[in-house]
């Protein structure tokens, strides 16, 4: 290795795994900064000029270009071309924290996954609250107590869509709008190992479900046969749950009264954006900023929290519910609003101090993608240029399951 | 449409029935050619396209824009419904032609005059292997030893349909009523039909297995990348664009091609050092195992690299030569090589049958073209057979592949007429016939392979005869549901 680094300090290094790689140049055609070269042994990437800008990522065919490594030292490339696999991660302290969303591994692996719609480096907004992160593991979650157990579609609906509410007692849970938290099923898998952990997304601002409640809302959907959709979902009041968390770094609400938010959603994916509006209505009443929501359901009764959107005013936010099963009306999604509301979401795409998040299912990416690249061409904007420049600035947030 | 709004040169467009960034909804001519070929498109593809999975969602991935991050989207799609569409690179601002007589003129936005047949029929012999590989391959799907398989054969043949779309766009872009007609033809010919054949021969053969698959991927596709590559440098800019898009997707084929024949190999590998078996030719005990044995992956090898080979054409060409000179078509990362990209004194050494033995000569370099171009893709085949080679190594068994010798069951070009031992020595037409199925796939062969042919759709389960892949697709878990079956 050579000393080419920082001495003392710990780097990331972005590495190539010559195992997976097939050699097919897409990495060094894609690279913009010239990072990634090759000889007739390896596909390399040169740590002095890699900016970590992440263009290489998707368009690779094998995934191995997605390595990453902590370092003392960059390896050179000449080390590099020698290699006939990558090295093991030295034990440094810190290197397992590379993820910032959380450093339990498995949630982490979730929450990259449902942020890989935003389509690079996630980047919390500039003005977001600082948030806490892990503070309660799985070897010693915070236990809470079920406060209450709503239906929140209408007792007809095929969707039964609960508002659970969760209370800490004493224990202080910190949380900001955006977070989520991890909740694994009691019990044991047929080989003995513990469930999974869910995550789920609060609904309630950071100041409490009831201000200074010390409590969480978290929106649950039950699935048909999921084993921790439906604990959660039968849950009484006065059951007690074991909770990780808080986890997320970068989906986190703009604390800022001049940014406007636009919330596209489907289903649970609304949950943050309850928080988000209820903070506002909160801490930010008369905030310049426009809140914008896009929310698409089936039918007026699959939609989570109908009712109560009702009595939102307009002045604090400016609701689009769509619907897409309503018999005798046009099928409708949230990228069709998106298009019909071209002018606004123009304007709005246009202002530096707008922020998107788009949470729901990973199928509405594209479909919200495509919407917001088309009413970008009408107002000569380009959204293949626009969107990493929002990413960048921490404006362009995605978590979609 | 948006006539008065704001356009932006390179921005993707999903208004229109066909996604694109080549403002098709301003020029109604070709949006209109383009959806008049829609309907006949969906119908190959339904008829002609995998059979008995239309209706079943496939994890693909969709480019919905070109840069970088936009255009690998993942989701589960029914294949009927993908979104084929029309993206070039993005147009680089003053580039030039990088060769032959016209090098150093701004490239050209429109086809000129004198070029017009000859790049036709580049267009059409690139756009006629397209479609023809998804023929080829349609009856695979019902064999898949894995849904991860499954997938890649699907991501494959999507892509193969949206590279038609890209030379159909060209076609009937810059070539009227000629490119209407080509297109329509592009539909109408069908891989190994006696009567309307595709028109190169290794398009007419049949894939009746995985392993064939892998081969072909691996092999065949990759003249395709050299094509392509050598078309990306072209001086008619529409054309560099297109291929420049379509070289990402090509390089998915690649690592379909190379990871599947690594599997295999991992797998027979692995099989034959838990039954103890040393020997790699101890052929009837390691396909007792129910693995295919390493020699007849040799021979496989040596079957899809020769038909392989006859793709590149005639070793000394003067079509090659005027593709060059007129700078319709390059060489194989023609701005990186350093000369003076004219090539009309120099010389390139080529292997010929002459007076009765195989000899080097020097040939004038701009008709040797197509031998420059056959030399870069040996020494890309090589690289993988040689990580292959590893994977052998590293599991311990004495064997290595090897590429055969390109004089080796030829039917184009200098070695058409002779017999040739993989090694390369002439041979009489008796013992080449009483070594052949040393060589080649025998029928034995083939009826072993198939006999291993039985579907495995579980979800994270593999077929015994080939190895998990050591990453998923997008990162997903092993038991990630690639494709969610529904009878159709």
């Amino acid at each position: 290795m050579t000393d080419t680094a920082v001495s003392g300090a710990a780097i990331k290094q972005h590495l190539i795994d010559p195992e997976i790689c097939i050699r097919c140049n897409t990495c060094e055609a894609t690279c913009p900064v010239g990072a990634v070269t090759h000889d007739d042994n390896n596909y390399v990437v040169d740590a002095s000029k890699c900016n970590f800008c992440l263009d290489c990522i998707s368009p690779c065919p094998t995934g191995s270009i997605d390595n990453w490594r902590v370092v003392r030292a960059a390896w050179s490339i000449e080390d590099q071309f020698g290699w006939n696999e990558l090295p093991a991660q030295e034990e440094i302290e810190g290197a397992d924290d590379a993820a910032a969303d959380a450093d339990e591994d498995d949630v982490g692996k979730l929450l990259a996954s449902a942020h890989a719609g935003v389509g690079g480096k996630a980047v919390a907004p500039a003005s977001a609250a600082r948030p806490s992160i892990n503070l309660f593991r799985r070897d010693r979650p915070a236990m809470a107590t079920v406060q209450g157990n709503f239906r929140i579609t209408a007792d007809g609906a095929e969707s039964d869509v609960r508002h659970v509410v969760l209370s800490f007692g004493a224990t202080q849970f910190l949380v900001l709008e955006g977070q989520s938290v991890g909740v694994a099923p009691p019990g044991a898998r047929a080989d003995g190992r513990p469930h999974d952990i869910r995550l789920y997304s609060i609904a309630s601002a950071r100041d409490g479900e009831k201000r200074n409640g010390n409590n969480i809302g978290l929106t649950i959907k039950r699935v048909p046969g999921g084993l921790a959709s439906n604990y959660m979902c039968d849950l009484r009041v006065g059951d007690t749950v074991a909770v990780t968390g808080p986890f997320g770094a970068t989906f986190l609400m703009p604390d800022d009264t001049r940014a406007n938010i636009v919330m596209i959603c489907t289903g649970t994916g609304s949950a943050p954006f309850r928080a988000f509006t209820e903070r506002r209505r909160r801490a930010m009443r008369n905030a310049a900023g426009k809140l914008v929501m896009f929310f698409g359901a089936r039918t007026p009764e699959e939609l989570p929290y109908f009712g109560p959107l009702q009595k939102v005013p307009a002045s604090l936010l400016d609701k689009h519910l769509v619907y897409s099963r309503v018999s005798g009306a046009e099928k409708e999604y949230v990228q069709d609003r998106i298009r019909a509301e071209g002018a606004k979401m123009g304007e709005l795409l246009a202002d530096a101090n707008t922020h998107i998040f788009i949470c729901g299912l990973k199928g509405m990416e594209a479909g919200v993608e495509e919407a917001l690249a088309d009413v970008c061409r009408k107002h000569g904007m380009d959204w293949s240029r626009l969107k990493p420049d929002m990413r960048a600035g921490g404006r362009y947030h995605v978590e979609t399951y | 449409m948006n006539g008065s709004a704001a356009y932006v040169e390179g921005a993707v467009d999903y208004t229109t029935k066909i996604p694109n960034n080549v403002n098709l909804a301003e020029d109604g001519r070709v949006l209109k050619a383009l959806e008049q070929w829609h309907p006949g498109y969906i119908d190959w593809w339904m008829s002609m396209g995998p059979e008995g999975f239309q209706a079943s969602e496939v994890y693909l991935r969709t480019a919905v824009s070109i840069d970088p991050k936009g255009w690998a989207k993942f989701g589960h799609v029914k294949m009927p419904e993908y979104r084929w569409g029309v993206l070039l690179a993005p147009q680089e601002e003053g580039r030039l032609v990088n060769f032959g007589a016209h090098k150093g003129e701004k490239a050209w936005q429109e086809v000129p005059g004198e070029y017009r047949a000859m790049l036709r029929r580049l267009l059409v012999i690139q756009g006629d292997t397209e479609p023809a590989s998804v023929e080829q391959q349609r009856h695979l799907g019902k064999t898949a030893p894995s849904l991860y398989d499954m997938r890649n054969l699907f991501q494959v043949n999507v892509e193969e349909g949206r590279h038609l779309w890209a030379m159909v766009y060209l076609l009937q872009k810059y070539f009227g009523k000629d490119g209407r007609e080509e297109a329509e033809g592009l539909l109408e010919r069908r891989s190994g039909d006696v009567d309307k054949p595709r028109m190169l021969g290794a398009f007419n053969e049949a894939t009746p297995d995985w392993l064939s698959f892998y081969m072909f991927t691996f092999f065949t596709d990759r003249d395709g990348k050299m094509q392509l590559e050598s078309l990306a440098q072209s001086g008619f800019d529409p054309l560099s664009r297109t291929c420049r898009f379509m070289l990402t997707e090509e390089a998915h084929h690649m690592f379909v091609g190379e990871t599947g024949v690594g599997r295999v190999i991992e797998r027979t590998c692995e099989a034959m050092k838990a039954a103890g078996i040393e020997d790699p030719f101890d052929i009837a005990r390691i396909r007792a195992l129910g693995v295919i044995d390493l020699p007849t992956l040799q021979k496989k090898a040596n079957l899809h690299f020769s038909l392989s080979l006859d793709l590149f054409g005639s070793e000394v060409s003067t079509n090659a030569a005027n593709f060059f000179n007129s700078g319709l078509k390059g060489r194989f990362m023609e701005t990186k090589i350093d000369d003076d990209h004219r090539l009309t004194s120099a010389v390139y050494p080529v292997l010929k049958f002459i007076d009765g033995e195989i000899r080097m000569v020097d040939e004038p370099a701009l008709t040797a073209l197509n031998m420059r171009l056959r030399d870069d893709y040996v020494k890309d085949c090589q690289g993988g057979v040689n990580r292959w080679n590893k994977l052998i190594e590293k599991a311990g068994v004495r064997f290595a592949l090897s590429l055969p010798s390109v004089a080796f069951n030829r039917h184009i070009g200098e070695f058409a007429g002779v017999e040739a031992s993989p090694d390369g020595k002439l041979l009489t037409a008796a013992q080449w016939a009483k070594m052949r199925d040393q060589w080649l796939p025998s029928s034995g062969d083939g009826e072993f392979i198939a006999s291993l042919m039985t579907p495995c759709w579980e979800r994270g389960e593999y077929a015994r005869w080939v190895s998990p892949p050591k990453v998923g697709v997008d990162n997903k878990p092993g038991d990630f549901d690639y494709v969610r079956i529904h009878a159709g």
